[in-house]
């Protein structure tokens, strides 16, 4: 047993759920308790989604306990089959099947012979995989699965230059604005997207993937399992090469360009990646503005997932000279990749899924700024230090209607505002402090109580302390005016309760 | 107001698949970690559970919460690791970080599949670190959302002390004090807030049982105070210490929140209390019935009742006249769902269904009663109930009713909006205050908000907001 108040990675059906809900028109059924389907709730409320979450329960309940599932699971797949016609329906597994060890296997046959739809058990243990290694391997699942299916038949390449990108899903950060930079990058080389996955595809489109040139996959954690398939099965390059950042999107561009000059296209693409990087995007100017000179040897520190915390590392020390005292993971499981990643751009790498010892490395380094999850939002408020949210996990201030990608071009200009931001903020709450703070609180509280000629008893003070701040003055006015319009001099419990309930008219 | 009664044959029950959306129960920690201030919660389960806890709680957990979960690994699960040396390790770390009163333990979904001897473990633990373990089964296998709370204070129940077991008088004091924060301080305050203590009626004691804010407290106690009853102790008490004494066969109890039939058996039958079956004081009807019963029970002639409740409808006039009409579909989730149902068709909403996750008719009984002269006094149809309801069949019949507001939790709210359809979310009636004359006025608001938001936006022309395929 562990002693746990925090997580970085949810559990592994969240990774399974997560890819099963980014296709179009698959349906996840879960095998799980009632209360388990908060999946749902977080992908409404994250996400602001407008459609139904395609995710139903299986629901153990004590029955299911004595008897085992039997006939329910089997059931609810065909019933779902009936209902909204899916074209694939992926049972998911959770922390209460991986014990109760039924056949699941077994009930996915069964419902198979009377279902339309395809119908696959997500191969995920609770207890050996989290919800990034679960979501890449049922990605590659779905895709293994729909590429054996045309046994050996696969289509053409296409003719002009193609690329599918692997790894774009529902409640990732930033994920659609990152997508839609990524096409447009694509589109500017004259390379069009064939099939983006898992997000908005369908299972068909699933069979159309060998005919691209090559596979891209802007994150680490998720979308290399299913490039490296194909790579395997239809010969399709990869590239790995996060897009984030000026250098590393140069890099992301010069590897295409090598892909396709060696599949026979004639691509020369230095002039355009000069052009971008000095003209369109900002973000090289911007380092060597004077703005930027401010944040030469800055101390920062960095931590979220593998992808962004590493870009994120990358970017500050070599972009702009800010000095990343330590870089870290919560991602253990690829941890030698990250050290190899930002080995030479920071002091100290820090890998730990403990938030308490993140809390304590950030407390201990006392950074001008932190880049991190919302976890680190938090313990920079508490720290009184500014904080970039650059990775999951996330809350729905992190996903902004307005367009905000991490990747290609105008990423590099909105990480320039984050951080210029992050920082700035830090020296106008430096200086406030040097000068003695905002000086009008005090005075506005003052001004409040001198007005008042009523005495408030102790039990009613307290109570008035206990109302949220923006509503207090509100509520104290109210509640005077109706003791003084009922001719009464001292405010007491009851007094304030039918002042409520007076205002309430 | 009131039309030709129509001959009501009581609601309709019906019982569907048990396929919907709810929280799981674990999600009582929340807020009874804050109600009962020396307590601490430990949920012994997975990362599933942990993950819903961090992202149900949003903001609070970085407020440094009194409750974590005691993780389990594989290690635990197979047996390889012994429950009992790994709850100790955890549980004295527990009381060395924060020296809580009380440790409670959530059992889970999980710690039931392994059969996790949780009750066997704790009163041996107990003795060995000298902090009272209390274990509550708030699992998903068998309770919704504020069932967790049930099982809970069921648990706590048996912990109250009978009146032999406190000695000293100032103990005695502090677990009288229902209202602690009006009599502990300030004595020459209450002269002139109401009755001195001798103008108390003279009855037995009674308890009140269920979680709600200190000022919801507050206004309840003053409100039985008028009537000169004597509220002897809550069950939860601000702090584990104060439980509430409990005098087998002669203490009154009552509950306050219909998701709490298993706390009342527990009191019943453990303990001994007399239950008051009342309806549950939601809305000015529900909080008159409640107190007329509770006064019932103790022999008190209720008194300035009427008044009382109609000074509060005549505060709701605006807001009744605004909802009179209009229909309200409950999707059920959080079993607070009769009373305000009974409460919106006494504001002359018309109910289409109310789902529940689960009826006690014999807990609710009063409620039901209530529910049935509310919908006679009113020409309301009876109203139908659906246990277990199946969420997929509701949005069908949603459709096809088109109710002018559907309360229902987060997973539909959007889908339902985008579809032209108003919902309101069902978690903030459980976590607002709506109990008693004083919040009536706040829980109808509640109900107006979206619909007086989309009437606003009504001129704009944008209801369907989905792309018809």
């Amino acid at each position: 047993m562990k002693l746990a108040y925090w997580m970085y990675a949810g559990p592994a059906h969240i990774g399974t759920l997560r890819i099963a809900t980014s296709f179009k028109n698959v349906h996840a059924i879960m095998h799980a308790p009632l209360g388990d389907d908060y999946f749902n709730v977080m992908r409404s409320m994250l996400e602001r989604e407008r459609d139904f979450t395609p995710v139903t329960a299986s629901v153990v309940d004590r029955k299911v306990l004595g008897r085992g599932s039997q006939d329910k699971v089997v059931t609810n797949i065909v019933r779902k089959d009936q209902e909204e016609a899916p074209d694939l329906i992926v049972l998911t597994p959770t922390c209460t099947s991986s014990i109760l060890q039924e056949d699941l296997q077994n009930f996915v046959a069964r419902a198979q012979e009377q279902s339309k739809a395809d119908v696959l058990l997500a191969d995920v243990n609770h207890y050996r995989y989290n919800e990034f290694t679960a979501a890449d391997r049922t990605l590659t699942q779905i895709v293994s699965y729909y590429i054996e299916k045309l046994a050996g038949n696969l289509p053409a390449r296409s003719e002009k230059p193609t690329a599918n990108i692997l790894g774009i899903s529902t409640l990732g950060f930033h994920n659609h604005h990152d997508c839609r930079e990524l096409k447009q990058l694509l589109a500017d080389l004259g390379v069009e997207v064939n099939v983006v996955a898992p997000e908005g595809c369908s299972v068909h489109d699933i069979q159309k993937m060998p005919s691209a040139w090559f596979n891209v996959v802007p994150y680490r954690e998720l979308g290399r399992g299913a490039a490296e398939y194909l790579q395997r099965q239809t010969g399709q390059p990869l590239i790995d090469i996060t897009p984030m950042g000026i250098l590393q999107t140069a890099r992301f561009i010069r590897a295409v360009q090598q892909i396709l000059n060696t599949q026979g296209a004639r691509v020369e693409y230095e002039e355009y990646i000069r052009s971008q990087t000095l003209f369109v995007s900002q973000a090289a100017w911007f380092s060597r503005s004077i703005d930027c000179q401010n944040l030469q040897g800055k101390r920062a520190v960095v931590y979220g997932d593998l992808t962004h915390a590493a870009a994120m590392t990358r970017i500050l020390a070599r972009e702009m000279g800010v000095r990343v005292v330590w870089a870290g993971t919560f991602c253990k499981y690829d941890a030698e990749w990250f050290k190899a990643e930002v080995a030479d751009l920071c002091d100290e790498v820090l890998i730990s899924d403990d938030h308490a010892e993140v809390g304590d490395r950030i407390a201990a380094a006392e950074p001008a700024a932190i880049f991190g999850t919302q976890m680190e939002r938090h313990i920079g408020k508490r720290l009184n230090i500014p904080c970039g949210v650059i990775s999951s996990p996330i809350h729905i201030q992190n996903f902004p209607v307005g367009y905000r990608p991490f990747l290609g071009y105008e990423g590099t200009n909105q990480i320039a505002d984050l951080v210029y931001n992050s920082f700035t903020l830090g020296m106008e709450d430096h200086l406030l402090e040097v000068f003695g703070g905002h000086d009008t609180k005090e005075v506005i509280t003052k001004t409040m109580t001198a007005q008042s000629d009523l005495e408030w008893d102790e039990a009613a003070t307290r109570e008035l302390a206990k109302i949220p701040g923006f509503v207090r003055s509100k509520v104290k006015r109210n509640t005077e005016k109706f003791a003084r319009e009922s001719g009464r001099d001292k405010i007491t419990l009851e007094v304030m309760y039918a002042a409520k309930e007076a205002a309430g008219a | 107001m009131v039309s030709q009664p129509t001959t009501s044959s009581g609601p309709q029950f019906e019982c569907e698949t048990g396929n919907y959306h709810t929280f799981c129960p674990i999600s009582c920690v929340a807020w009874l970690y804050q109600k009962i201030e020396d307590s601490f919660f430990l949920v012994i389960g997975t990362k599933t559970c942990g993950y819903f806890l961090q992202n149900a709680m949003g903001v609070m957990i970085f407020a440094e919460p009194r409750y974590a979960m005691a993780e389990l690994e594989e290690g635990d699960v197979n047996a390889k690791l012994n429950a009992y040396d790994e709850l100790q390790r955890l549980c004295l770390q527990v009381k060395k970080d924060r020296n809580p009163s009380v440790i409670v333990w959530i059992g889970t979904c999980t710690t039931e599949i392994i059969k996790m001897d949780l009750e066997g473990i704790a009163p041996k633990l107990e003795d060995e670190i000298g902090i009272p373990i209390v274990v509550a089964r708030a699992n998903g296998l068998d309770y919704a959302f504020t069932q967790g709370e049930d099982t809970v204070l069921a648990a706590m129940a048996s912990r109250c002390p009978a009146p032999q077991e406190v000695r000293s008088e100032e103990e005695k004091k502090e677990r009288t004090g229902g209202l602690r924060t009006l009599f502990s301080h300030g004595k020459k305050d209450e002269k002139k807030a109401g009755p001195a203590p001798s103008e108390y009626v003279d009855h037995q004691p009674l308890v009140l049982f269920g979680s709600l804010t200190d000022p919801v407290v507050n206004q309840l106690t003053l409100e039985l105070k008028k009537q000169g009853i004597r509220v002897s102790g809550w069950l939860p008490a601000p702090r584990y210490t104060e439980l509430p004494i409990v005098e087998q066969g002669v203490t009154y109890v009552a509950g306050v929140n219909p998701f709490l039939s298993r706390t009342a058996s527990a009191l019943q039958r453990r303990m001994r209390c007399n239950l008051i079956t009342t309806p549950f004081p939601i809305g000015p009807d529900g909080t008159r019935g409640w107190i007329e019963a509770i006064c019932q029970a103790l022999g008190v002639i209720p008194k300035g009742l009427d008044e009382r409740e109609q000074q509060i409808w005549d505060a709701l006039r605006d807001d009744v006249e605004f909802l009179k009409g209009r229909s309200v579909f409950f999707m059920g989730d959080n079993l607070l769902e009769v009373s305000m149902a009974r409460f919106l068709i006494r504001c002359g909403m018309i109910v289409h269904e109310v789902g529940i996750p689960y009826m006690d008719k014999r807990y609710q009984q009063a409620e039901l009663e209530l529910l049935d002269r509310t919908c006679r006094e009113l020409g309301h149809p009876p109203v139908r109930i659906v246990e277990k309801p199946d969420n997929y069949n509701q949005i069908q019949r949603i459709y096809a009713c088109k109710p002018d507001l559907v309360i229902t939790g987060m997973a539909h709210a959007n889908p339902l909006e985008a579809r032209g359809i108003t919902t309101k979310w069902s978690v903030e009636f459980t976590f607002a205050m709506i109990h008693g004359f004083t919040n009536a006025h706040d829980m109808l608001k509640m109900v107006r908000k979206p619909l007086d938001r989309n009437n606003a936006l009504k001129s704009l022309g944008w209801e369907k907001l989905i792309q018809e395929v």
